[in-house]
């Protein structure tokens, strides 16, 4: 089992819906987010491109943030999603300097919070509440180890990227151009 | 024109728009790590060559500075944790790959390592203070504690060594091991950062030291020392310029960007050639004041972590 996330840039109208849907369903302190939108306008004019993403923690195969924590808080459960045990956590911020994605944040009450894929529901058979949500239905979730599931079907026929893959992290997050 | 702008929706502090995590206790921890580690290993391998008598500074007087420094140090790393109450933590499991843990066994070791070394040399070098204090009267153990502790100071220095040099190396990997930050992204930093920390180590003996012969000897030592800084600095600046495209932007930032004037100013230029020119003329004979170069090292030591700590958290990729 391999969870991977799969947003449609091009259905992606930016709406921050599900910003407010892991905020609500995480109970994400306010002045904070696990998710968020970027909206970036490249080209020179007349010719310009405008993409919009739901960006998150990537849940990386090679998890820098994973490799880097000195007491072992952050680490990988099964479906490759990455967790962060609050009370394991000492707040060095180490994982938040070795995330390429700057996906990680100190929550007021001192551990370091991010995405989790919304796992307590993951368990429950529910997709992640950010998913669940998306009025364009832009964004899908599943098993990549699954060759049949709808994300391995959609990075089989549509052209995809993932962000800073330079940076060798193996990201599960892809984005569909 | 090419050009490409984003808008993010992201509102967390400390992160957008440019990551600041780490703050002063960082940088001021990398540099009494390193300042610590130097002046344990020179007193740790002079002890072990059997000069201490000829040069007491290093081996005796200067090891008062190694405990402080570190106790400041780890005050300083604890004081940047935000869940400061599961420190502990960090001692329920050793991560082979996490820089950060090797840092934190190795400063439980040396921490009380070094409190033993200055112990050892306490009524030896600092008599003065306690005759006034008079703790070994008031407190019997230590006389007793004391004769057990100089007769393993041998064992102490063969442990100090390696020990101090993995502490000195560890506060350049701590930055190195982020792959994230291009900046800090270099093999080179481990070495620099352990150079750097010998140095300022070899710095503050000759602030300490009252013989000449051993003023001289650490004033070579430190000669030495500054010109391997310069050009491991210049390897790492090669290295960016032959790096990649964040490389490229992270150089920036020390060559024609904001830090430019704290890093070739303060750092290169006062705190490791004027030093260097400095002691050069006073070997070849001339009188020059030894407090000043000597100085000009600890201060532009200091300045070099925070220019590194907050310039490369200027840097990330972009996507």
């Amino acid at each position: 089992m391999r969870y991977a996330m799969v947003i449609d840039t091009l259905k992606c109208v930016g709406c921050s819906d599900c910003v407010v849907a892991c905020q609500t369903e995480n109970n994400v302190p306010h002045g904070y987010c696990r998710d968020w939108i970027t909206e970036s306008v490249s080209g020179s004019y007349p010719n310009v491109e405008l993409e919009l993403k739901s960006e998150r923690c990537n849940h990386c195969d090679n998890a820098p943030c994973v490799r880097c924590c000195p007491t072992g808080a952050s680490h990988i459960v099964e479906g490759g999603v990455v967790l962060v045990t609050a009370n394991e956590c000492i707040g060095c911020g180490a994982c938040i300097e070795s995330c390429p994605y700057d996906a990680r944040y100190q929550h007021p009450d001192g551990y370091v919070d991010k995405c989790t894929f919304c796992h307590h529901r993951l368990e429950k058979g529910q997709l992640p509440a950010c998913v669940s949500v998306c009025p364009t239905k832009c964004m899908y979730f599943g098993d990549l180890d699954n060759p049949n599931s709808e994300v391995s079907q959609l990075l089989k026929n549509r052209k995809y990227k993932t962000l800073a893959p330079e940076a060798g992290t193996n990201p599960h997050v892809f984005y569909l151009i | 024109m090419q050009e490409e702008l984003f808008t993010s929706g992201r509102h967390i502090p400390h992160i957008d728009p440019s990551l600041e995590i780490w703050h002063w206790p960082i940088a001021l921890y990398l540099f009494l790590g390193g300042l610590a580690a130097g002046i344990l290993f020179f007193a740790a391998l002079f002890y072990v060559l059997g000069k201490d008598r000829e040069y007491p500074a290093a081996v005796k007087i200067t090891s008062i500075i190694a405990p402080i420094a570190l106790s400041i140090g780890l005050l300083a790393l604890v004081y940047d944790l935000t869940h400061p109450l599961y420190t502990w933590q960090l001692y329920t499991t050793f991560r082979i790959e996490s820089p950060m843990s090797w840092g934190a066994w190795v400063l439980l070791i040396t921490t009380p390592l070094s409190f033993l070394w200055a112990f050892s040399y306490y009524r030896e070098s600092f008599g003065k203070i306690e005759t006034k204090l008079k703790l070994f009267k008031r407190f019997k153990f230590l006389n007793t504690f004391e004769t057990f502790v100089i007769k393993n100071r041998k064992n102490i220095a063969y442990a100090l060594i390696p020990l101090s040099l993995v502490l000195g190396v560890y506060t350049g990997i701590l930055l190195s091991a982020f792959n994230a930050r291009p900046l800090w992204n270099n093999a080179i930093l481990g070495p620099l950062f352990l150079t750097s920390g010998l140095s300022t180590g070899a710095a503050a003996i000759i602030l300490l030291s009252k013989s000449v012969t051993e003023r001289h000897l650490f004033g070579k030592i430190d000669l030495g020392l500054i010109i391997v800084e310069l050009a491991l600095i210049v390897h790492m600046i090669m290295g960016y310029y032959a790096g990649s495209q964040v490389q490229l932007e992270a150089m920036e930032l020390l060559v024609g960007g904001d830090f430019t004037l704290m890093f070739f100013g303060f750092v290169v230029l006062l705190g490791l050639l004027v030093p260097a020119i400095l002691e050069l003329i006073e070997l070849i004979g001339y009188k020059v004041p030894v407090i000043v170069p000597a100085l000009l090292v600890i201060i532009g030591g200091l300045i070099f972590r925070f220019v590194m700590v907050e310039a490369g958290q200027l840097t990330r990729y972009l996507y």
